[in-house]
């Protein structure tokens, strides 16, 4: 397997204690840091590692730091968004429920960096356990002083803070994380002004994903250029992937960004095949927001090419032939799979998720539902076909947050690829794949 | 203040910096004014929620001409000097309103016929600009019983388009927020707090900035239909509001009042309960005269025009 950075250890027996952690390195880089960088330096090296955010969009994470004005007197936030909510992705709760030292770790540079004297981690509510973990992991780290007033002596003292969310996977976009974190209702805001400059109590706030922010000791530690030497072209280091469906061994794997898809789902190391030996269907790349390809577009680009495991190749070909690497919650589809079941199950996701604010969403996304259940239950008709298309068209775009959007592009992927099928439903008056 | 030039469907306005494309539109008036179902420029934050403002920003501004990526909010988004926005000239601004009104119109329960909005309603003026001739859905509508929140104000959660200018009244006029949104998506509901009513003096411009008919007026309901009243700009002297008000009388009978509107719909000052309320009686007023109303629908139709 390639460098392991964020699950080397995981195995390792107690290491969600502080002491074990310590042992094996851990706080290190707080170290480090804080004796030798500006907090300035700390934001130079991140972006010089070439970090790119892990929570979906892949925006580059040291200049998002960048954007925060550091010369006014204003109290800056930096927040851990741990609300992980989206179907297929399962990679952060890894690592907070095994390593959470590790976040409080990469907590600390992130706010050394930003100049953040009070931090958070916004956890989602159904992870209390994950929650519970933190907590004691967090009350080690201050008694140890890594936490808490003058941090080893430093003159920089910082609290760190974790919040259960409710339950909501809308609370996982950043403005209505930070609304969350106010104690309102979760709505997102409207942007801009985006959280760099209105953020939470409308300070200056980074809101970032645990595993963007898990890998900070490790860059800080081994250095800018030993990250950026993993991986491929603008996409450094590497990437947890949880793979789940109908694969052999599912799991979470830690890849080196660049690494072929046909290699991860076919290799012993990785995903294992197919199961049964059945032939690999569609596959949804980066969680359910991201459109679905099919077997062939998956393996290889629309221009021939291998498809690798990268912000890039995976973009390639845009959403005519391509997808994204979004969050890496990677859902392998056999031949069994029924696409418009697989589709009413996002869409009923996404409609119960929709927070209701803006109309395209709130409205859309049960319409969508509704229209699938009755192609699904062999009662639609070739209009409410092309109607799927239209109704996704105008939500995409025209919405107050990416939901909207999320909620979209996953039924424009599946009726673009897979048109045959859904016919098949409408003629058949029934799923052509059940028995 | 510094004046920036911005471009309309083809019309050069100069407005103050800080102003939002909507309010820019709004100076140029007529049908280059996008319509806007959320936004109320008397309530602070409102806006951007029903997206039925939607425009097309073609230049960003003189500086950097580049276009925006997505149709934006008009009522959020403030200009920029050289910005060129097209609303009724963009094809593509026209389908997404076509499309928003269907969204809202989708769980709408249609039933104006019932309905005391009828003839000033929001929605019937959208969907009578913009709504499709036919439907394209056959599905159920999400339904909720009618229910009173407070003596004075009945709520039909059915009609209600989200638009929460009802919540942000409660919010910066009151001094106590008694009711919200509960839960999510489409299964939201304007809900008071557990068992409290709304109850205080404001309470009432509830009614009045509600675009559709999900607040209703208790002491109306069902009494007229509106383009049966005749509107007669009135005042009193009132000591909790400015006392300046809208009489819809059907002949000598005072039948409700309202606060004044402009023709966007918007109250020029919010009342109190009193005034709305509890005073219906001729000896009550100082009547000062006919009160024209200038907005498209039915409402307009009450011949104080010319
Ligand atoms: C509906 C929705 C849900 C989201 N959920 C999450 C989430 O659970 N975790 C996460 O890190 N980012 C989530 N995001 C992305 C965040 O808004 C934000 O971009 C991210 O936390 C930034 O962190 P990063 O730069 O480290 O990726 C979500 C976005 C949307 C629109
Ligand atoms: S797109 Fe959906 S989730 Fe996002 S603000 Fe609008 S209604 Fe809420
Ligand atoms: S009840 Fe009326 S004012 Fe309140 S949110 Fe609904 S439509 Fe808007
Ligand atoms: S008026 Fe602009 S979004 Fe509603």
């Amino acid at each position: 397997m390639a460098e392991q950075i964020l699950l080397k250890s995981l195995e390792v027996p107690g290491l969600a204690g502080f002491d074990i952690y310590r042992k094996l390195g851990g706080y290190a880089s707080v170290e480090k840091a804080l004796k030798n960088f500006t907090p300035d330096e700390v934001t130079a090296e991140v972006k010089k590692s070439g970090l790119r955010g892990r929570g979906g969009a892949g925006f580059p994470t040291g200049m998002k730091w960048g954007f925060i004005d550091k010369s006014t007197d204003y109290p800056r936030y930096f927040v851990c968004n741990f609300d992980e909510s989206e179907p297929g992705t399962f990679k952060d709760r890894h690592i907070g429920q095994l390593n959470p030292h590790q976040l409080i770790e990469g907590m600390i540079l992130g706010s050394y960096a930003l100049g953040a004297r009070t931090s958070y981690i916004y956890i989602r509510g159904e992870l209390f356990y994950v929650l519970k973990i933190i907590e004691k992991a967090i009350a080690e780290a201050y008694s140890n002083g890594f936490l808490g007033e003058n941090i080893l002596g430093s003159g920089y003292s910082l609290d760190l803070y974790c919040h259960p969310g409710a339950g909501a996977y809308i609370c996982g976009e950043e403005t209505a994380l930070i609304e969350s974190l106010e104690g309102k209702r979760g709505n997102p805001r409207i942007k801009p002004p985006f959280p760099a400059i209105v953020g939470l109590y409308d300070c200056p706030t980074v809101v970032n994903n645990v595993e963007t922010i898990a890998v900070l000791p490790w860059i800080i530690n081994h250095g800018a250029d030993a990250y950026a030497a993993i991986g491929i072209g603008n996409s450094k280091g590497t990437k947890l992937i949880s793979a789940c469906g109908h694969i052999n061994k599912p799991g979470i794997y830690e890849i080196e960004l660049g690494l072929p898809v046909e290699e991860f789902i076919y290799s012993e190391k990785y995903c294992g095949g197919i199961r049964n030996g059945n032939k690999l269907k569609a596959v949804v790349a980066g969680g359910s927001s991201v459109p679905i390809l099919p077997a062939d577009l998956i393996l290889k680009t629309a221009k021939g090419e291998p498809r690798l495991m990268s912000y890039e190749s995976l973009a390639e070909g845009d959403f005519e032939t391509g997808t994204m690497l979004g969050s890496g919650g990677f859902i392998v589809m056999d031949e069994t799979t029924c696409m418009v079941k697989n589709l009413l199950t996002f869409a009923r996701f996404y409609h119960h998720e929709s927070c209701g604010q803006c109309s395209p969403c709130r409205e859309g996304t049960g319409w969508i539902e509704k229209i699938l259940q009755r192609i699904e239950n062999g009662q639609g008709t070739m209009k409410d076909i092309d109607l799927l298309v239209s109704i996704s068209k105008h939500i995409e775009g025209n919405t107050i947050c990416p939901l909207g959007d999320a909620a979209a592009w996953p039924v424009a992927s599946a009726v673009r690829h897979f048109r045959q099928e859904f016919e098949d439903h409408v003629k058949l008056q029934r799923c052509p794949l059940s028995k | 203040m510094s004046l920036v030039k911005v471009t309309i469907d083809e019309i050069e306005v100069e407005v103050e910096a800080g102003t939002t494309i909507l309010n820019a539109a709004r100076k140029i008036g007529g049908n280059v004014v996008p319509p806007a179902m959320c936004y109320y420029s008397k309530l602070e934050g409102s806006g951007g929620k029903c997206r039925t403002c939607l425009v097309k920003v073609a230049q960003g501004s003189a500086k950097d001409p580049r276009p925006m990526p997505k149709l934006v909010p008009s009522c959020r988004t403030v200009v920029q000097n050289g910005m060129v926005v097209q609303n009724i000239t963009s094809p593509e601004v026209m389908e997404a309103r076509k499309a928003i009104t269907e969204f809202l119109l989708i769980n709408h329960p249609l039933d104006c016929p019932v309905c005391d909005q009828a003839g000033e309603c929001s929605l019937q003026d959208l969907s009578y600009a913009h709504g499709l001739a036919d439907t394209q859905t056959i599905e159920e509508r999400r339904t909720f019983a009618p229910i009173d929140i407070g003596d004075k104000i009945k709520l039909h959660m059915n009609r209600c388009i989200l638009c929460y200018r009802c919540v942000m009244v409660a919010d910066q006029l009151t001094d106590q927020r008694v009711h919200g949104v509960l839960g999510r998506g489409d299964h939201c509901e304007i809900s008071t707090y557990i068992t409290k009513a709304v109850d205080n003096d404001f309470s009432g411009n509830m009614i009045d900035v509600c675009p559709v008919g999900a607040l209703t007026d208790k002491t109306f309901r069902f009494k007229s239909r509106v383009w049966f009243t005749k509107p007669f700009d009135a005042h009193r002297d009132c000591p909790k509001c400015s006392g300046k008000v809208v009489l819809w009388m059907k002949g000598e009978e005072i039948l409700r009042v309202t606060g004044r509107k402009d023709k966007y719909g918007e109250l020029e000052v919010f009342i109190c309960n009193d005034c709305r309320f509890e005073h219906k009686e001729d000896k009550d007023w100082e009547v000062e005269g006919p009160r024209k109303i200038e907005r498209h629908s039915v409402i307009g139709q009450n011949h104080y025009e010319k």
